[in-house]
């Protein structure tokens, strides 16, 4: 199933496919968030926003969720 | 003898990585903290002995995720790297990384091979490999990554002399980069290497793509020849890092292996009740509370202590100096100026304290991300957060705590609005007005009101700054960078000496840094209040004396001073000053002497009762009673009425809450703003605001 990071909920694991590079910093692209990576969503903030991840199983980190609607991933289970 | 040698070692790593710890243990407390020239970037340097006559400086450099700089900080490190001349170039590169995030870490390492500088990979953290089921395969990391590992344990002292040993036997490790780069487009770096052929291939592309000084000349020649677009060598760049992440990924397939069924976590568990939608706001507030408690309550002793200690030093001054201006200078300028820089350490100490354990426990990262949502609607981050609650004891360290907000326009609006929220020296003006002007009644039976009253002034300071953080960020246009990338770090224990290192060097700075304006300021303070021009100040004494024979007065001679005393005041410079501005401050409903105390705390609010003790001459402002008392008998010579009633109470309380007076404030917001637009324009719209509102108040309460 395909669809993007904002929209994944807290426990879900995916595979990154895409990433629009010219919308994304590349400070995150260096924190592994690029294609072929896996993420998992850890939390997201009481408020809905930001969001927190563990992205290839190592690097964590909390992103705007304006930021997570740009990286499309696959989504592999609960 | 073999002769001393001298290794020039750099520290580099992402942050969280313990490389502050390496440092502290290579170094101990050997070590110099200054600053890079021309900005406020941190530049650690310390020495270490090392095996055979060597001898390392060893350079702690700031944290960074990548050689693609987005700050200052960053930019510090590409700047050494590229420049071979700079007296601490080094010889040898230390990559600090973490175990347990060792393959982003491996990033910055690839790129720093390409550099061609010999670099050790320090994998920091290794006690924990066991708990989180990692097994590394050392021998094909090392032939892979041309390189040789030391896997250290900096929290528990383990392999750091082994490390030491690889740090003497620098020469023997490879240059040869571990992949080759170029390949993400060939022809472009192929002409680069032809044009250039002297050059480092890597060297180039940095000058290219980094905003970093550079020599100059060399620059511009370089760029010249290069033909790329602004994205199309950002598009290169993406491609860059992950065709550098495909090398480590294939290198970490066989050399690094974690087996998930024994890894142990320990911060899943905690992340959830840290960041839980109650709990989490719950712990935060619980923790705010205990710092309040620290730093209004627990530091009262000691600062009540170095109060009386400068109080009875300055007398000691007075009483066994020979009489003259220079003992003046000493008991009245020099002693109390140093004091009141003194009387805030333990309060600032007691701030770093905390601020240092939360960052090193990792929970300052949560904070953040609970409060962005929330702080983001008032154009501020989730960042902010920590200057502001700095900023109750004091907003010099508490502007320098918004560097770590890469978002440059929620920065500044958090310098701009930081010094609305109630310092720590506010709190003697409140003090004393509130008790003079403010019943000491209850409201409803229960509710003292000159508690309320201070209760409001805190909330005031918190509102005005949100308020204004709002309206700036509907005024300001500047576009940046938008994004906003928290690393959540895994949870540690503080270790007892970062954290003593570091409250003992912020302390330090803060003391010599902001300490040298203020010491200045209550010399020259001093100075223009003991002097005066013209004959009617010199001969004070004699027209007093006069005065009070003709009208046949008679005065206890201590009367008689005091009475000499404040006549020198008003003739004094800074008693003609006050009589200058006197119009000005008249609608607010305050006299020329409390003018002059107004003035005065232009340079630190916290003089305000100084001076006017030394107006009213009644001595030090300790004897709060006496000084209370004359304050309240102060009577208006035209109307009979009292110079501190409820309105011109309430116009000083407001006036204070939000003027901008503090010279220390103003000075580091120029260092962090690098221009005196921003401090100017923070003078003037915060004194600006506190005379309108301070002049309703007044004359609709009068």
């Amino acid at each position: 199933m395909k669809t993007t990071v904002d929209l994944l909920h807290i426990g879900d694991k995916a595979l990154i496919t895409y990433v629009d590079l010219d919308k994304i910093p590349l400070k995150l692209l260096e924190m592994g968030c690029l294609p072929g990576n896996e993420l998992e969503v850890i939390q997201i903030a009481p408020f809905g926003d930001p969001i927190y991840l563990n992205v290839n199983n190592g690097s964590h980190l909390a992103i705007r969720m304006e930021t997570a609607h740009e990286i499309e991933v696959e989504f592999i289970a609960k | 003898m073999m002769s001393i040698q001298n290794i020039n070692v750099a520290l580099i790593g992402n942050p969280n990585t313990g490389k502050t710890s390496v440092f502290n243990q290579l170094t101990g407390l050997n070590q110099q903290v200054g600053n890079y020239p021309g900005i406020t970037v941190e530049k650690k340097i310390g020495f270490c002995k090392l095996p055979n006559n060597f001898k390392a400086n060893i350079l702690d450099l700031p944290g960074t995720y990548s050689l693609n700089a987005s700050s200052i900080d960053e930019n510090v490190v590409i700047e050494l790297l590229l420049n071979k001349n700079d007296k601490l170039y080094p010889d040898v590169v230390l990559l600090i990384t973490d175990v347990e995030n060792l393959k982003r870490n491996l990033l910055l390492f690839t790129q720093i091979k390409d550099l061609e500088i010999p670099t050790i990979l320090v994998i920091n953290m290794a006690d924990r490999m066991e708990y989180k089921g990692i097994s590394l395969d050392i021998p094909h990391l090392e032939d892979q990554l041309k390189t040789k590992i030391a896997l250290i344990s900096s929290r528990k002292s383990l392999g750091i002399t082994e490390l030491k040993n690889l740090i003497v036997n620098y020469k023997s490790i490879s240059t040869e980069p571990c992949l080759n780069a170029s390949t993400i487009d060939v022809e472009y770096f192929d002409k680069l290497r032809k044009t250039f052929p002297n050059q480092l291939l890597y060297k180039l592309w940095l000058v290219i793509t980094q905003d970093v000084n550079f020599l100059n000349l060399e620059r511009n020649e370089i760029l010249n020849s290069y033909t790329k677009s602004h994205s199309e060598l950002k598009k290169l760049q993406q491609k860059e890092t992950i065709k550098r992440y495909q090398f480590i990924n294939d290198v970490l397939k066989i050399g690094q292996k974690i087996d998930t069924s024994i890894a142990k976590d320990l911060r899943n568990k905690l992340d959830r009740v840290l960041t839980h939608k109650v709990w989490g706001y719950v712990i935060f507030f619980m923790i705010l509370f205990v710092i309040f408690q620290s730093i209004f309550e627990w530091s009262k002793i000691p600062m009540d202590f170095i109060d009386s200690t400068f109080a009875s030093l300055s007398s000691l001054a007075n009483e066994h100096l020979p009489a003259g201006v220079f003992t003046n200078l000493i008991s009245q300028g020099i002693i109390p100026g140093i004091g009141g820089i003194l009387i805030f350490i333990p309060q600032i100490a007691f701030l770093f304290l905390f601020t240092s354990i939360l960052e090193e426990s990792g929970y300052m990262s949560r904070v953040v991300f609970l409060m962005d949502k929330i702080m983001r609607k008032f154009g501020l981050s989730g960042k902010s957060v920590v200057p502001l609650i700095s900023g109750t004891a004091c907003a010099i360290p508490a502007i320098m705590a918004t560097r770590n907000i890469e978002n440059w326009k929620e920065r500044l609006i958090t310098i701009l609005v930081t010094p609305f929220t109630t310092c720590s020296a506010r709190l003697p003006v409140y003090a004393i007005i509130i008790a003079l002007v403010i019943p000491d009644e209850r409201l409803l039976g229960v509710l003292n009101m000159q508690g309320l009253t201070l209760m409001f002034l805190y909330l005031l300071g918190f509102g005005s700054a949100i308020i204004s953080a709002y309206l700036l960020n509907t005024i300001l246009k500047i576009k940046g960078k938008t994004y906003f990338v928290v690393e959540m770090p895994n949870y540690k224990l503080p270790l007892f000496k970062n954290v003593a290192i570091n409250v003992i060097e912020k302390t330090k700075s803060f003391v010599t840094g902001a300490g040298k304006i203020i010491l200045a300021i209550s010399i020259i303070l001093w100075f223009l209040a003991s002097n005066g021009p013209g004959k009617s100040f010199e001969n004070a004494e004699k027209i007093v004396t006069e005065k009070h024979q003709q009208k046949n007065l008679k005065l206890t001679s201590a009367n008689l001073q005091s009475e000499i005393d404040s006549y020198k005041l008003e003739q004094s410079y800074i008693g003609i000053l006050g009589k200058t501005i006197e119009p000005v401050i008249k609608p607010l409903g305050y006299d020329w002497k409390i003018g002059i105390a107004v003035l005065s705390s232009f340079a630190a609010r916290e003089v305000f009762v100084g001076t006017l003790a030394t107006i009213y001459s009644v001595g030090g402002s300790d004897n709060e009673d006496t000084i209370k008392n004359k304050m309240k008998a102060e009577i208006n010579p035209v109307t009979g009425e009292k110079i501190f009633n409820f309105a011109s109470g309430i116009s000083l309380l407001l006036f204070y809450a939000f003027a901008m007076q503090c010279a220390s404030t103003l000075a580091i917001t120029k260092k962090e703003t690098n221009t005196w637009k921003w401090p100017i324009a923070q003078l003037i719209f915060m004194s600006g605001l506190a005379y309108f509102v301070a002049l309703i108040a007044y004359q609709v309460f009068k």
